[in-house]
Parts: C-alpha cells; sequence; structure tokens
C-alpha cells in the first residue's frame, strides 16, 4: 500500500437498526420492553444475536479503497447504495460501525447548503454564522467576506433578515458561503442543483476551480453529465458494497450497465390477482428497445413500457390509459390504446401483453409511470383498475453537448430540436 | 492570497473515525479547535432572544421582577412565610436570580438538540455546544437582572461583605447545574420526545423543592443534609450568603450539594458524550 493518499478506508461498515430511525420512540414503549425482556430474559440470553442480524440494515459493508490527493471522485449508485452514509462518516456526521476512515486534510462538506441559518438574522450575520458550523475561523471569513458577497449576489439586502430574502436569495448567499470554504478535502452532495441557471453555472465553474487548485474533492450525484465532466476518477456502489472502482467514465458506465443487470426488481412490478374486477393489469415493466429490463434510459435512445393485462370476459368498450409524471407530479404525457389505430380493440377474454415505445422526447430526470384501465360506455366511464405510480425510471444524460460545458438541463423535455441558423444580409 | 489562510493550509492535519470508542473518552479535547462556534451558537441565541418584542431585554428584568411581586404578596404577605429576618422582596430575588439562571437553561437546553435537528444531521460539530450555548446565553440574561438585584439592595440598605467575593463560586455552580441538566435532558430529548412534554412540570416541582420562595431553615436540621440533594439547594443558600449575609443554615448542604453537582454534571457529560455519536442516526 503506498502512502501518498488523502483517504483511506478500511474495512468500513455502518449498521441500521431497522426500526431505529423512526421519527421517535415514546419512553413507554421502552420502558414496556424492558419489563418483558426482565421476564423473559433467560430465554433471551442465546437468541440475542440472532435477532440483532435479522434487524440490522448493513448501509455500508467492508468498503476498502483509497483516494489520492488531488484526486476528484465522483461516487455513483443507485438510491440507497450508502453513497450519502460513506459522506456522512468522512464528515464525522455519523460514525461507522467497523472498520476505519484515515482522513490526512480538514474536511469540509457542502452535504446541505444553509444549515444553521436563522431567519431572524440578517444575512450578514448569518454568513458568520453559518461559516462557523461548517468549520471556518472568524478570521478566515473575514478575509473571505468580500467574495462571498460577490459571489452571492444579494449585496443590497445584506442587513435584512433573511426572513425577507427570497427561497432563491436564500439558497445563493448559504451557497455561497460554503463555496468559499478551504479544506484540503471536500465533500459534495447533490447541491449543485441550486439556484436559477445562471447561478448553477457559476456554481460548477466554481467547483472546477476547486478541483483545479489540487483539493481533494467526492462528489455525489445523480447527473451523470456531472460526474464525467467534473471528476477524474469514480466509485460505484451497490447495496453498501463497492462494486467499482476507476476512471469517473468507466464508472459511470458500470452503474449504467448494472441498470441492466442487477435491478430487475425495479423495473417491473407485478399485481397480485383481484377476482373481483373483470379487466386487471396484472404487471408493469419497463425494459430497453431489445426488451431487456431496465430503469434507467439515456436521453437520446427509446424505451418500452410494457403492460400485460388480462380480462375476465369478452369486451369491446376497455381501454388503457398510460401516464407518465415527472417527480413534482406534473403530468407530462397521456396516451391513450385506441387511439394508435382510432377504434377500440375487441379484446376476448384472455391475456394481453401491450407494448408502448416512448421515443426520446424526456429530459435527464425520474418519472413516474401509471397505468389505469378504463370501460367507457355511452354517458359514463368505469374505472376497472389502476395502477398508480406503479414504477420509476430515470432518464440520465449520456453525454449531451451542453453537459460537456457544464450546463444543466432545464424544462422536462429534451430539446434536440432543428436549428437552421443563417447569415442574414 | 493572505497568510492566515496559508497558515490553515500549511499544518498537517489528520484524522482517525472509527466506530465509537470506550465509554470513558469523552473526546473533550477536541472542543477546542471549535470553540469559536460556542461563540457563535451563543451569539445567535441572544441576537434571536429577543427579536420582534417591543420590550427586547427588558424582559430579563420583568420575568424575575413580576416573580418575586408574585411571591412577595402569596408567600410573603398571605402565607407569611420567614425570610430569616430580611425583606422578603429581596430574600425572595437572591433566591429568582439562579432560579431562573437555571431553570431558562435547563427548559431551552433540553430543546436545544431537537430544535436544530437539521444542523445535527447534516454536519459535525461537537453538539455538546448546542445546550452549553443555552447556557451562557441564560447567563447574560442573568447579568441583566444582577444590576437589578445590586439596585435593590442599594434601596434596602444592605451593605455588602467580603463575602461577595465567594458569589463568582454559586454562580459557577448555578452553571454547572445548569449544564448538567442541559446535557441529560438534551441528549435524552433525542430519543425520547416525552422530554418535551416533561420538562414544564419538573422545573414547577422543582422550583418547590427549592428554597426559592421559603428559607432552608425552615426544615429541621437532620432534614437539612436530605434537602442538599437537590443541587440548587446549595446555590441559593449560597447566594444569600454571599449577598444578603444570610448564615448558612448548614454547612453540609452546602457540601452535599457541591458533591452532588459535581457527580451530576461529571455524569451528564458522560451520557451526552456517548450518545452523540448516534444523535445523527436518531434525531
Amino acid at each position: 500500500m503506498s502512502a501518498s493518499y488523502a483517504i483511506r478506508v478500511h474495512n468500513l461498515s455502518k449498521r441500521y437498526k431497522l426500526g431505529g430511525r423512526q421519527p421517535y420512540v415514546m419512553f413507554r414503549d421502552n420502558l414496556l420492553k424492558g419489563a418483558k425482556a426482565l421476564i423473559s430474559w433467560p430465554k433471551h440470553l442465546g437468541r440475542r444475536n440472532k435477532d440483532n442480524e435479522a434487524n440490522t440494515l448493513w448501509a455500508l459493508r467492508d468498503l476498502d479503497f483509497e483516494i489520492k490527493p488531488g484526486d476528484s471522485v465522483g461516487i455513483v449508485g443507485s438510491n440507497g447504495a450508502g453513497k450519502s452514509t460513506l459522506l456522512k462518516i468522512f464528515s464525522r456526521v455519523t460514525v461507522p460501525s467497523q472498520g476505519y476512515v484515515h482522513l490526512r486534510g480538514r474536511v469540509g462538506s457542502l452535504l446541505e447548503v444553509g444549515t444553521g441559518f436563522h431567519p431572524e438574522l440578517t444575512g450578514i450575520e448569518n454568513i458568520y454564522l453559518n461559516g462557523a458550523i461548517l468549520g471556518m475561523r472568524k478570521v478566515e471569513i473575514d478575509n473571505k467576506l468580500d467574495e462571498i458577497i460577490a459571489f452571492s449576489e444579494v449585496e443590497k439586502l445584506l442587513q435584512t433578515p433573511v426572513k425577507f430574502y427570497s427561497s432563491g436569495m436564500r439558497v445563493r448567499l448559504a451557497f455561497s458561503v460554503a463555496a468559499h470554504l478551504e479544506p484540503e478535502i471536500l465533500l459534495v452532495d447533490e447541491v449543485l442543483a441550486v439556484g436559477d441557471v445562471a447561478f448553477q453555472k457559476k456554481s460548477i465553474s466554481r467547483m472546477e476551480q476547486v478541483t483545479r487548485d489540487g483539493r481533494t474533492v467526492l462528489f455525489v450525484s445523480h447527473n451523470m453529465a456531472a460526474i464525467r465532466s467534473l471528476c477524474k476518477s469514480g466509485i460505484f456502489l451497490s447495496q453498501g458494497k463497492l462494486v467499482y472502482s476507476g476512471s469517473a467514465d468507466s464508472a459511470v458506465q458500470a452503474y449504467l450497465d448494472s441498470g441492466q443487470k442487477h435491478e430487475q426488481g425495479d423495473s417491473k412490478v407485478i399485481f397480485e390477482s383481484n377476482l373481483t374486477i373483470p379487466a386487471q393489469i396484472t404487471s408493469i415493466a419497463t425494459t430497453n428497445t431489445r426488451g431487456e429490463p431496465s430503469r434507467i434510459f439515456s436521453h437520446e435512445n427509446s424505451f418500452h413500457i410494457e403492460i400485460d393485462f388480462l380480462l375476465r370476459e369478452n369486451d369491446t368498450r376497455s381501454y388503457l390509459a398510460l401516464n407518465i409524471h415527472d417527480q413534482e407530479g406534473m403530468l407530462l404525457l397521456n396516451s391513450l390504446d385506441f387511439e394508435y389505430q382510432n377504434s377500440f380493440a375487441n379484446y376476448q377474454k384472455g391475456s394481453y401483453k401491450a407494448i408502448v415505445k416512448i421515443p426520446p422526447v424526456l429530459a435527464p430526470g425520474t418519472y413516474n409511470v401509471s397505468v389505469q384501465m378504463i370501460r367507457k360506455e355511452k354517458n359514463k366511464e368505469t374505472l376497472w383498475d389502476a395502477a398508480e405510480e406503479a414504477l420509476t425510471f430515470d432518464i440520465i444524460d449520456s453525454g449531451s453537448a451542453r453537459s460537456q460545458i457544464g450546463l444543466p438541463w432545464s424544462g422536462k423535455l429534451t430539446n434536440l430540436l432543428d436549428w437552421k441558423i443563417e447569415v442574414t444580409k | 492570497m493572505n497568510s492566515t489562510t496559508e497558515e490553515l493550509k500549511c499544518e498537517s492535519f489528520e484524522m482517525m473515525i472509527e466506530p465509537p470508542g470506550k465509554w470513558w473518552q469523552l473526546r473533550l479535547k477536541e472542543l477546542w479547535p471549535f470553540r469559536e462556534l460556542l461563540y457563535f451558537l451563543t451569539w445567535r441565541e441572544l441576537k434571536v432572544r429577543y427579536k420582534q418584542t417591543a420590550l427586547g431585554v427588558l424582559w430579563a428584568v420583568l420575568q424575575p421582577l413580576l416573580i418575586m411581586v408574585l411571591f412577595s404578596v402569596v408567600f410573603g404577605r398571605f402565607a407569611n412565610l420567614p425570610s430569616d429576618g430580611f425583606p422578603y422582596p429581596i430574600f425572595t430575588f437572591a433566591g429568582l436570580l439562579p432560579w431562573q439562571l437555571f431553570s431558562r437553561a435547563l427548559s431551552d437546553a433540553s430543546q436545544s438538540l431537537v430544535n436544530n435537528q437539521q444542523m445535527v444531521s447534516k454536519i459535525y460539530f461537537p453538539r455538546i455546544f448546542l445546550p452549553m450555548s443555552n447556557v451562557l446565553s441564560s447567563l447574560v440574561d442573568f447579568g441583566v437582572a444582577f444590576i437589578i438585584l445590586l439596585i435593590m439592595m442599594v434601596s434596602y440598605e444592605i451593605t455588602p461583605s467580603w463575602r461577595m467575593l465567594a458569589l463568582p463560586i454559586f454562580i459557577l455552580a448555578a452553571i454547572a447545574c445548569a449544564t448538567a441538566a442541559g446535557l441529560w435532558l438534551s441528549a435524552i430529548n433525542v430519543k425520547y420526545r416525552d422530554i418535551k412534554y416533561i420538562t414544564p412540570f419538573l422545573v414547577q416541582i422543582w422550583l418547590y423543592a427549592t428554597p426559592v420562595a421559603y428559607s432552608s431553615s425552615l426544615f429541621p436540621e437532620q432534614w437539612r443534609l436530605l434537602l442538599g440533594l437537590n443541587p440548587m439547594a446549595g446555590v441559593i443558600d449560597g447566594f444569600r450568603w454571599a449577598l444578603l449575609g444570610q448564615e448558612m443554615s448548614s454547612n453540609n448542604l452546602i457540601l452535599v450539594s457541591m458533591f452532588v453537582t459535581i457527580v451530576f454534571l461529571v455524569s451528564g457529560l458522560i451520557y451526552f458524550q456517548n450518545t452523540e455519536q448516534t444523535f445523527a442516526d436518531v434525531i
């Protein structure tokens, strides 16, 4: 093992007790538990360890890796893979259950901007308070005050309590403080997606500057384009384990490939049979155009949504409706099965599979799929079956021109429009 | 670039992050580099405390004054509780000052971790600074109200003696009591939000168990040691002894109180520092 590392992670594990993260435990419950345990303690003696193992969730399991000084490392993985837990351990918010992390250098984190902001305090007061919370010394803040203020673009409101700020201004101020931390190791978790587009661009170039300065940066993001453009190396975590460590590009690739191999469970949902309804949706799945299960797609590729359904009687007046919502619940698309041939299908009793091809129209992001089975009669519609937000899928940026220059996506649709630009006169 | 940031960069800094150590390792050394944060948190408490109030910091004076008036009427006049030969108002005010310091710090501190949930779950800093900042900011209220006490002493023609010099010890003891209670309650509150509902009762009951409205000499000699188990009893006896020149009802009472205070504080520290590492997971 070489001695030249900024971060060394050895055998690192983090265990959560299931149920331990409930909002709060009542005193009473524990008294009761204590009383019960007292009554039955001889029985418990031998079993204790086994019980614990069953109620345990390993957020991280036996991680081993080193990060070189000056490296910029992107950490990728699906939700719950342990990315945030790892950064929380590095920033000492939570302690590991086993193993250790050896850090060489001061750590600063952008895990959450604006932490400790107080609405009653003025902008300038909050700069000092927030700086101190992030681990800056007062002299450091004094020295950088002008820079921070200029970066935040809220010069005029510095003597105004933050509660009168717009949310955008608050975020800008908070990010400005955090962006002027000068630790040797910087932890960043999805904070670049704040503010308007111009401010995001500024934030990304600030990040690039930080990496050029030779600091070690750890960056967690779902934005693959940002990871590719900002990071040299990459680490891919899955279910708390290290799956791949190497260049940023290949780690992203490994993550995308795994989306087609390991996460079939997520890309398909199967519904229990319900004999009381005459028409039923039995499963919904997302696949790539070759029919292989996947829930992550490039913004440049088409993909399929497959709907299995069955009819318990012949039916000529029923149809399927497919809805795609974004994460905020906005309906982006509503498509009906009879539209493609302009008349209701003549369904006989039996099982069917509908394959809907979704062209590359969605911008990178996460989307929900809902499907409804509806019967249309003269004056009324009957909802036979509905699978609301049954499935989610991710559209990711696989290297667009805008991401190459560090521009984030805006809007919900891909805008690969036909631009015709001519010289006039 | 300026010199200070260069200096900071040059410091070679290394750290091991490991699973929780032994229970007696209190990691108090780690507090020092963060000392400025304690200052800023206290400053925030003070800044925010009387924002948007019409009377502002006057409340620090009004609260104990109003309680003094109430006690003087109810206990001094109607119930006719003895005040060891001193005018009842100043007798009770001398007890109310440390009591207010204690009760205010305790109530605020017990909620400190939960109220700053976002900070606790997102960022590392010594969590002990949150309850401590509440204690320190209560100390400022205490200082303001203390001026009133001095004015009252002048108007009641009570001449301070050399005993005044011992007052800082009793102020320290009051701070220690408040810190200890704050550490215990805030740490338990992270897991059991019941504390939020228990605290107001606790403060009420504790007030009656403390010689604020009455004198500890009201108790028979052999019971005074028992009273001393309440650490605030010793603090308030000490205050009256140092300020008014009231004789100690029992020297042992003070000693028992001091001892209980130390045990209370050390155990609170151990409990807090040991549970601190799981705060972010539980809160």
